[in-house]
């Protein structure tokens, strides 16, 4: 008997089904327009850092740098929007910023071959200290009027917000399943050296997916910007641990080469979720992060229960 | 003076996955005797080893020592009874000092236990001249040279009183002069009345070493001599001695024009160099040589995973350089490398996208996958190559072995590949799927591709081969037409020995 190929995913949809149940039992006002509008406004950023954090994830690399180059970004999506720029030019700016800093990392990892969690350690703190030292620790304030919302008043600002997180989320979504790029990040992440004997150069891929990992959270640092009347420099602090909190509780496995995004967005949804729907619960908001940390224990040891099923069975069917 | 014997293993099976490794092996080790172990690759050599060094338990015989019959043999019991194994590769932690390397397994000790640097120091600084090497205790084991990280392993194996020292091609890696100096330190463990098993492929060595010689071929234990009574030549026909026992579907395919031509080629960082060799459309050339000989380096060195740095590549007349993987399937060049679960397949992914991963160009476009494209040639190569399983979207880790390859085969039959490199293409799978895999060799030769097989079981290289390439020490040392090709002849050259002398 085959395990469902999309068992890991369902395990993270059933317990967001089992959350929702249970708030709209005891608290069905969470339901309301106006909650679920700020729930979707603050995950979409999220969500846009861990599509990114899955393909880094699905090649068997970690970026822990995220917070930071999301600050970087952020202070320069102001600074810019400041000196005048139009929005679509600041758009492309601090996108290309966050693919630059992305090339950082992909360059010391994928050439270098250097750690992943060592060199994003290293960018973590160094593009952090880099910002203080430039900012002073001010926060980019006065921004122009045509900043919020892309000047187009909030209402429409934030269905362009979350239309065009999802959008993202569709487009890599597809490609990872239907281009020869998304197979090509699988087949690196399962096995590096097997993927170079099949003519893919995994050093390329893997260069590319930490540009790409950097362009998404220039645009969200964007997205999440333009919400505020100040751009405060301690942005982003702790984005990397919810980006791939949400990754691991969607089920793509952390040793790489297996996870979907479909997953991802779930684990974004329930993570980013619980705090709120605690709240309106009645339990304590102090208990969130501790349930947090459950849940992503809970995905972990049901990846390795059913991946040593798997091996398991794979044995009995060798020998 | 009959001594005494330490070891005897007797009527030794053991099979691995169906395969005999072992079969009725016997063996038995004096105290006070160099006693050499050979056979071909695959022979049975380190399961033997293992079996009795406790890392492999036997499926049935007997192992016992100093006539004491071991029942529970494992390593840690092996160890207790004074059986300790040297292998090819020193296995000295880099970092840790050598008097610390040498300490490790020696001292009992608790978690809680103080260290005792002085004793520990002057037991190392004991057990190393006793070994007569000059290395300071204190320097760290990564520092020193190959031949100081055997002699270290020695001495530990010394300090564990080790009455049976098991050593596996000790000389490999060593220049003449390390090597006669390894022999002075085994000749005074002999007179300290330590018995040896001495693995060596270097047959020309025996005499000076080993006084009595076991012959390992398939499985079993073929002859135990005396040393002085047989000579190289005797032994390499004990080592092959056997019939072409299966019929192989070779069919005379007339050789069309050269496609592939190596001239004086070389490559550092794998250490072949000087290597000549043509390769014709329908022709299979098959690539003999030991483990270590530099075959598997040749078809990387070919295929741009470690680019040549001497000499030239010419593919159909043009003189190319080929630096990368993509490269040479852009050139028409497919290799199917040993490794077959590591490295010939992605166990994660389904049948379907494993086929098609080394030209997924041909099935993409900006618009997506063609999968209905790859659908149909999935299905096609399972059919036509008969690779059995329910579902072609199922993951490569639920198939067999012969069927892993046979996906592995599919991969590279979708580039129309018009140079085929076949690393063991028939290593570890059932004799239905290896007759399958000779018969589409033919097949493909009889469409004019051009096949190099690396393979290390001579009758498949005498039973599928136009012409043989032996390969040794790095380079091809002769190529042998069909006609003139015998298991004899390849085995000498493989050695080391020329065709003429000896054989």
């Amino acid at each position: 008997m085959r395990l469902n190929p999309y068992k890991r995913e369902l395990s993270a949809a059933l317990a967001y089904a089992v959350l929702l149940i249970a708030v709209a039992i005891i608290a069905p006002s969470f339901f309301s327009v106006g909650n679920l509008r700020d729930l979707a406004l603050n995950n979409a950023p999220v969500l846009l850092v861990s599509i990114g954090m899955t393909m880094v994830i699905l090649v068997a690399q970690i970026d822990i740098s995220v917070g930071s180059q999301f600050a970087i970004a952020s202070v320069a999506a102001g600074a810019l929007a400041k000196s005048g720029m139009p929005m679509p030019v600041v758009l492309v700016f601090v996108v290309t910023i966050g693919a630059m800093m992305g090339a950082v990392n992909g360059a010391l990892i994928g050439l270098v071959r250097l750690p992943s969690i060592i060199v994003t350690l290293a960018m973590l703190v160094a593009w952090r200290d880099a910002l203080r030292w430039t900012t002073g620790g001010e926060w980019v304030q006065d921004l122009p009027v045509n900043f919020q919302w892309f000047g187009l008043g909030q209402r429409f600002g934030e269905a362009l917000i979350v239309i065009a997180s999802l959008g993202v989320f569709a487009l890599v979504a597809w490609t990872l399943r239907n281009l020869a790029a998304g197979r090509a990040i699988y087949a690196v992440g399962s096995e590096a050296e097997a993927a170079r004997l099949a003519g893919i150069e995994p050093a390329r891929v893997t260069f590319a997916v930490f540009v790409l990992m950097g362009a998404l959270v220039g645009f969200a640092a964007l997205l999440n910007a333009v919400r505020f009347s100040t751009v405060p420099s301690n942005a982003g602090v702790g984005l990397e641990l919810k980006a791939i909190a949400a990754v691991v509780v969607g089920g793509s496995a952390i040793t790489g080469g297996r996870g979907r995004l479909i997953g991802t967005l779930i684990g974004v949804a329930l993570l980013g979720t619980i705090g709120t729907a605690l709240t309106f619960i009645g339990i304590n908001p102090f208990w969130e992060k501790a349930i947090q940390g459950a849940i992503i224990l809970a995905a972990l040891a049901s990846d390795f229960i059913l991946g040593k099923a798997e091996r398991m069975r794979a044995a009995h069917q060798h020998v | 003076m009959q001594a005494t014997t330490l070891l005897r293993a007797v009527d030794i099976d053991k099979s691995y996955a169906g395969v005999h490794a072992l079969r009725q092996a016997s063996f038995d080790l004096r105290a006070g005797e160099v006693h050499a172990l050979i056979g071909e690759n695959g022979a049975g050599k380190s399961t033997l080893i293992k079996i009795i060094t406790g890392a492999v338990t036997p499926d049935a015989g007997e192992l016992l020592i100093e006539g004491q019959r071991i029942s529970q043999n494992s390593p840690r019991a092996a160890k207790q009874l004074g059986i300790a194994a040297i292998y090819q590769q020193p296995a000295l932690f880099p970092e840790l000092s050598v008097a610390e390397n040498i300490a490790i397994g020696l001292e009992e000790s608790s978690w809680l236990t103080r260290v005792d640097w002085r004793r520990r120091r002057s037991r190392a600084d004991g057990l190393l001249a006793r070994v007569g090497a000059r290395i300071d205790a204190d320097s760290e084991a990564g520092d020193l040279t190959m031949p100081q990280q055997q002699l270290v392993e020695i001495a530990r194996a010394l300090g564990a009183d080790a009455k049976v020292l098991i050593m596996d091609e000790p000389t490999a890696s060593l220049s003449e002069e390390d090597a006669q100096n390894l022999f002075s330190v085994i000749r005074q463990l002999r007179a300290q009345g330590v018995g040896i098993i001495y693995i060596s492929h270097r047959l020309e060595e025996l005499p000076a070493i080993a006084d009595r010689v076991t012959v390992l071929r398939d499985g079993r234990t073929i002859d135990t001599r005396e040393m002085a009574e047989v000579d190289r030549q005797r032994l390499i026909k004990l080592m092959v001695g056997r019939e072409l026992s299966t019929v192989f579907p070779k069919k005379e395919v007339a050789a069309g024009d050269v496609l592939l031509e190596l001239r004086q080629l070389g490559c550092g960082a794998s250490g072949i160099h000087d290597v000549n060799l043509s390769l014709r459309a329908g022709e299979i050339v098959g690539l003999a040589g030991l483990v270590g000989g530099g075959r598997t380096e040749l078809a990387r060195t070919i295929f741009g995973l470690t680019p040549a740095d001497e000499g030239e590549i010419i593919l159909r007349g043009k003189r190319v350089q080929i630096n990368s993987a993509a490269q040479a399937i852009a050139s028409g060049i497919a290799y199917v490398p040993e490794d077959r679960r590591r490295h010939g397949v992605i166990l994660d992914l389904a049948i379907s996208a494993n086929i098609t991963l080394a030209s997924l160009d041909r099935f993409s476009s900006l618009s997506g996958m063609d999968f209905g494209r790859e659908k149909q040639v999935a299905a096609d190569y399972t059919h036509r190559l008969g690779i059995k399983t329910p579902s072609i979207f199922a993951p490569v880790a639920t198939l067999s072995g012969g069927n892993q390859q046979k996906v592995a085969l599919s991969r590279w039959l979708v580039t129309k590949p018009s140079i085929l490199i076949l690393d063991e293409p028939t290593q570890g799978i059932d004799v239905g799927a290896k007759s399958e895999v000779h018969a589409l060799m033919t097949e493909l030769a009889e469409q004019g591709v051009a096949i190099l097989m690396i393979s290390s079981e001579l009758p498949e290289i005498l039973g599928m081969s136009d012409r043989i390439a032996v390969m040794h020490d790095g380079t091809i040392v002769t190529t042998l037409d069909r006609t003139e090709a015998t298991q004899e002849k390849i085995l000498a050259l493989a050695l080391g020995h020329g065709v003429n002398e000896g054989v």
